[in-house]
């Protein structure tokens, strides 16, 4: 029958008055709600980016850069193990993604073979069943080994580059200045920038473009780059390009005298002699030992200084530089030196990051598509609200007042959970609202239907939300179903849209039958204590 | 409830009226397959126009700073860049210019060169409103995962059908749910409107309402099934039918009011967005009458459905028509 406990009245109605006090902040503008006492909920409906204006960014991890610099790092290794076992090689290069090492006596074999052996570290996790090699050492005949990197190592690598250049990224991204950044991993080899209000990009993208990848190196005292190119490259060496035509090619060892990770400061400056624009930067103390050592030894001699592997400037050492403070010079512009100076500071990214997806939102757009949201909005919802009223008279207001709770609901929901609304987000929003309707029109048809069959009026109000009742359920948890899929199936907006949907199924139940129930109840109620014939006002 | 006025509301329709519905099934159902199979081979033939999330390239949405945005000057300007196919369009309104560029070879970087050298011809006239660039890895991604999503809901749909009601139902369910998908797809092939993400939204918005007004129909089928035990099936389908026009048609009423005033006052951005979601819902309320039930009509269900319901004999004239009609109820 119809008829709703105490308790169950008082939770109703506070499930309403709790929905209206948390989407409150949301009605208002942020400075005002600012203003408000703290114990007050503050929590405003966030927008998505298609709606609020910003930048969105998806980049993408070179995994053949990792691969590379891993390869370089283990062909190191490799060169200071089998010294330090005191093993004589005669050559160690990469090739086919393997380091190949050949060493200069086969009695050393059984040692070299020991030494490499000693790289390969145990990966993954025990507990799963996982683990693996990160490296196989193979030998095909005594005196030549191959140091494989395996898929699962490569892996590991790949996600442990991803959060080293997630940091990098928000630092960089930070530096710029901007508010409230999200920047996350997606997926395996990926990283999603996302910038509110951000809407020129350029400098963003120069920002986070450039892997900033610094090292001081050692110039070969004798060979130029054009003989070396004729001849050949000495073991150790390599030939390097100059940046614009300014540089030089030169042949440069390979292994570095000093490290940009070993930077502690970089500052954008002028050269006080000739203006130009230059970066300050400093050495940690590691670093600087190992700057002042080897500048010691080369006075007089060039050093070449790296940028993503490109000379930008080969200066040639005039004196002893020992107290780990230095400057680069090289054909920069003050904005070049400032961007180049946060890219040093904020450290360089383990990889190349290519942007393979870009949308931005300029404000306005973003203003005027709220804008034509509102109007919308209000003229939709006063087609619907006159439509329900006069096809349901007095019920119809019930029916109306139901939405408005539906409504509050969904973005109370939403805000609790700090999900942003998106445009795609709004059409679940409409469809929600459809569907309350719905809900309400199926319940209203059906007691018009259960008295014309004859019923008495509170008979036929009672089976009409019974009777409607299964159906509602069927069809809103058909399409619950389809939501939940969207959500773990879609990506971006379909998700986003998802997300509403689910939302607004719980919430049109709820408003459209339980609270439409009970003001139904209540007017029962008066209708009673009136004591007048009972006519359905519907 | 002293404060609210009792008064009756508007009751337009017709309660006695009693369609057939049936009758025309046939006809209904070849008209719906026809226009699937004209959406198919549009789909085939014409392709769609599909934006930069599923093309990939990159999209430019610009306001002239300056009056109304000379369309003309800008395709001889960006004509000569060099960097392919330029296509430029009037935005909504005059000073909205809408450009694509296409992806270019070279990947990515390349892409970002083509788009500075776009910047720069445009010049400090032209405020940059929306951007879009999407690489070729993603794009391919995108599209599958939309068409994947699509096909999930369809599958989540049946299953869910299938187990509160019976094969038929679900399967009357699936054939009206992709008629609404085709045809939408249908027409947007037909006037090459674009194709993107967004309408991947709005095609799983109509696959929503559509399921809600079919099951809705195949609900009331069921109760009458369990209420009219031997009544003819197609005079109980026309009857369920009947029964819930009048919520269908106030229901599609009210969703059509809403997405007419998104469709008039809700912007550009979504506009297309909007007119799939209309033309979905109309079409999804007429394959709900015309090709759930109707399917029906022809594959037969159960009839024996548990609970109550007076078992009303059934008339001659429409036991010979069941024989007729071939089916055979235990």
């Amino acid at each position: 029958m119809l008829t709703f406990s105490r308790w169950k009245q008082i939770t109703i109605l506070a499930v309403c008055l709790l929905g209206l006090i948390i989407v409150l902040p949301s009605l208002f503008p942020k400075e005002t709600v600012d203003k408000w006492p703290a114990w007050f909920p503050r929590k405003q409906l966030s927008l998505g980016l298609d709606l609020r204006g910003g930048a969105h960014l998806l980049l993408a991890m070179e995994v053949n850069d990792v691969r590379k610099d891993w390869l370089d790092t283990l062909r190191d290794d490799a060169r200071r193990r089998l010294r330090e076992a005191k093993v004589g090689v005669s050559a160690v290069g990469i090739s086919n993604n393997a380091v190949q090492v050949r060493i200069a006596k086969v009695e050393d074999s059984a040692a070299a073979l020991k030494a490499l052996k000693e790289m390969s570290q145990q990966i993954g996790n025990p507990l799963f069943g996982t683990t693996g090699q990160d490296v196989e050492v193979t030998s095909s005949d005594p005196s030549s080994f191959a140091i494989t990197p395996s898929e699962q190592g490569l892996q590991q690598r790949v996600i442990n580059a991803l959060s080293a250049a997630i940091e990098t990224v928000r630092r960089r991204v930070d530096a710029m200045g901007t508010t409230e950044p999200t920047i996350i991993r997606e997926g395996a080899s990926r990283i999603l920038v996302q910038v509110p209000g951000l809407q020129d990009t350029v400098q963003l993208k120069e920002l986070i473009g450039k892997t900033a990848r610094l090292s001081f190196h050692e110039v070969h005292p004798s060979l130029s780059a054009a003989d070396a190119k004729a001849s050949r490259v000495p073991p150790g060496y390599k030939i390097y390009q100059g940046e614009n035509k300014t540089e030089a090619d030169l042949v440069l060892r390979e292994t570095p005298v000093v490290r940009g990770d070993e930077l502690t400061s970089a500052n954008p400056a002028f050269d006080s002699r000739t203006n130009e624009p230059i970066i300050d930067f400093g050495f940690n103390n590691a670093g600087a030992r190992k700057f002042g050592k080897f500048t010691q030894d080369h006075v007089g001699q060039p050093f070449a200084i790296i940028l993503d592997d490109k000379i930008i400037s080969a200066p040639v050492i005039r004196e002893p530089i020992l107290g780990g403070r230095g400057q680069i010079s090289g054909s920069f512009t003050p904005e070049s030196s400032n961007q180049l100076a946060i890219q040093l500071r904020s450290g360089a990214l383990p990889a190349k990051l290519t942007i393979i997806e870009e949308r931005t939102v300029g404000p306005s757009l973003g203003n005027d598509s709220i804008e034509a949201g509102k109007v919308a909005g209000i003229v939709g919802g006063i087609a619907v609200i006159a439509m329900t009223v006069f096809a349901y008279g007095t019920f119809g207001i019930f029916a109306v007042v139901g939405l408005i709770v539906h409504g509050l609901l969904t973005v109370a929901i939403m805000s609790l959970l700090g999900a942003a609304l998106t445009l795609p987000g709004i059409a679940g929003f409409v469809l929600t609202i459809a569907m309350a309707v719905d809900a309400n029109v199926l319940i209203y048809e059906r007691i018009r239907e259960e008295l014309r069959a004859g019923k008495s009026a509170i008979a036929a109000i009672d089976a009409g939300f019974t009777r409607a009742f299964i159906t509602i359920a069927d069809s809103q948890l058909t399409t619950l179903a389809c939501a939940l899929v969207m959500f773990w199936l879609g990506a971006g907006p379909i998700r986003g849209f998802a997300v509403t949907l689910t939302v607004g199924i719980c919430t049109s139940i709820f408003a459209a039958v339980t609270v439409v129930r009970l003001l139904i109840y209540y007017w029962l109620n008066s209708m009673k204590r009136a004591k007048g014939p009972l006519t359905l006002p519907v | 409830m002293m404060f609210i006025p009792n008064f009756k509301g508007y009751d337009f329709f017709p309660h006695n009226l009693r369609l057939p519905f049936m009758r025309y099934k046939g006809l209904a159902l070849g008209a719906s397959f026809i226009g699937m199979a004209l959406s198919l081979a549009l789909f085939f033939t014409l392709g769609l126009n599909y934006g930069v999330d599923f093309k990939g390239g990159s999209m430019l949405e610009v306001q002239s700073t300056k009056g109304p945005a000379d369309i003309g000057e800008l395709r001889e300007k960006l004509g000569k860049l060099g960097i392919g196919g330029v296509q430029i369009q009037s935005f909504g309104t005059p000073t909205d210019v809408l450009i694509r560029i296409e992806q270019q070879e070279g990947g990515e970087p390349a892409q970002q060169v083509a788009l500075k050298k776009v910047l720069d011809a445009l010049g400090t006239n032209y405020q940059q409103r929306r951007f879009e660039t999407v690489g070729a890895a993603v794009s391919s991604e995108l599209r599958w995962t939309g068409f994947y999503a699509v096909v999930a809901g369809l599958v989540a749909i049946m299953a869910y059908v299938w187990f509160r009601f019976d094969w038929q139902f679900a399967l009357g369910a699936v054939v009206s749910l992709m008629h609404d998908v085709l045809l939408t797809v249908g027409v947007f092939s037909l006037f090459q409107l674009e194709f993107d993400l967004s309408i991947v939204a709005a095609l799983l918005t109509i696959l929503g309402y559509s399921v809600n007004d079919t099951v809705v129909v195949s609900d009331r089928i069921r109760e009458n099934l369990r209420k009219y035990k031997r009544m003819e099936l197609n005079e109980l389908l026309d009857l369920s039918i009947n029964e819930t026009l009048s919520r269908t048609i106030l229901t599609g009423c009210t969703a059509v009011a809403v997405l007419l005033a998104l469709y008039i006052f809700g912007g550009e951005v979504i506009r297309n967005f909007n007119f799939a979601m209309l033309f979905g819902i109309v079409v999804g309320t007429y394959s709900s009458i015309f090709i759930g039930a109707p399917l029906l009509g022809y594959l037969g269900v159960k009839r024996e459905w548990g609970g109550g319901g007076s078992s009303k004999p059934a008339t001659a004239a429409a036991e010979r028509a069941k024989q007729r009609a071939g089916m055979v109820y235990k």
